[in-house]
């Protein structure tokens, strides 16, 4: 299964994320935010980062890039997508997924390793957890803070939108502890905290042992093992 | 070349934490008139045609769908500047 990592001006994240889909077993795609062409791939992640600068609005520009044309198509009829950091931001400023994204209520960047509760079982990213599952990965952003008006984020709520929750602390100030959200579809995911940065023992955030918490890798490995949309 | 002049501004009811810092930062000079400060956006939009109704509600558009974000900002004023 081959799934494409949108690399924009600015992406930081975007090679992390093709290694947690290798790391994953699937085949990384590059893809560049200039191009209209999403060469096949089976689904799509667009990757943390400062997109042009995160100048306008955090993923505002990016949202209007060429490539995005196809990837609003293509996720309409179906195509996983899977957006994380500035990703989740971009899906939002393309109207893929609902809410808006601001500043942290106590204005500073914050970098930690974040517990999460996974609220939703039923998307192309995150059937292979178990509904209430507690997850810990790498949270690392300055406009985090996720809001909405009350009836959308009631409909939200109604709907089981809400597929993310941060637990114990909430870092930013994000309405309802919301760290990430799925479409009505489950093909589409957005959400703050990066999985790619807990793919690999040695190299996520602290666990059982130093630096050995791989609790994203489900998620490369759910859109590989997709169910949910071949219903 | 006449300039068109959009303004945009965080929405009234969300916290603005850039203006919330920066009055922080005012009211140290002050006597306490400084209550609050919202920080929003103006550009400042030129072109090389004459303003006609149809180019303003195209910028319209854009400043709604582009400029800014109606989930979180409001459009405040669009004027052509003198």
């Amino acid at each position: 299964m081959r799934v494409g990592v949108i690399t924009f001006p600015g992406s930081l994240d975007d090679r992390d994320a093709l290694r947690a889909v290798r790391l994953a077993g699937g085949e990384p795609v590059s893809l560049w935010h200039d191009d209209h062409d999403l060469q096949g791939v089976d689904a799509l992640i667009i990757p943390g980062g400062f997109s042009y600068g995160d100048y306008l609005r955090c993923g505002a520009i990016a949202a209007h890039s060429p490539i995005m044309r196809e990837v609003i198509d293509a996720a309409n009829k179906g195509l996983p997508v899977l957006g994380i950091c500035n990703g989740f931001q971009v899906l939002v400023e393309a109207h893929l997924l609902d809410g808006g994204l601001i500043r942290n209520d106590h204005g500073t960047f914050i970098r930690r390793d974040q517990k999460l509760r996974v609220e939703n079982v039923d998307t192309a990213w995150t059937n292979t957890y178990e509904l209430g599952q507690e997850i810990t990965i790498p949270l690392k952003n300055g406009e985090g803070g996720f809001i909405a008006d009350d009836e959308t984020l009631k409909r939200l709520e109604g709907e089981g939108l809400v597929t993310f929750r941060y637990l114990d602390v909430n870092p930013n100030g994000s309405l309802n502890d919301i760290a990430g959200l799925r479409n009505a579809r489950g093909n589409v995911v957005g959400l703050m905290p990066h999985p790619e940065h807990a793919v690999e023992a040695g190299f996520g955030p602290d666990a059982d042992r130093m630096q050995s918490g791989t609790d994203g890798l489900a998620m490369f490995v759910s859109v590989l093992t997709d169910t949910v949309l071949s219903k | 070349m006449p300039t068109v002049i959009v303004e945009v501004m965080p929405k009234e009811v969300l916290l603005d934490p850039a203006g919330k810092a920066t009055a922080r930062a005012l009211q140290r000079f002050g006597d306490g008139e400084i209550t609050d400060v919202r920080i929003g956006k103006r550009f400042e939009i030129t072109l090389n045609t004459d303003v006609t109704p149809e180019l303003l509600e195209h910028i319209g558009e854009l400043a709604r769908d582009v400029l800014s974000n109606q989930v979180i900002e409001d459009v405040t004023s669009i004027h052509v500047a003198d």
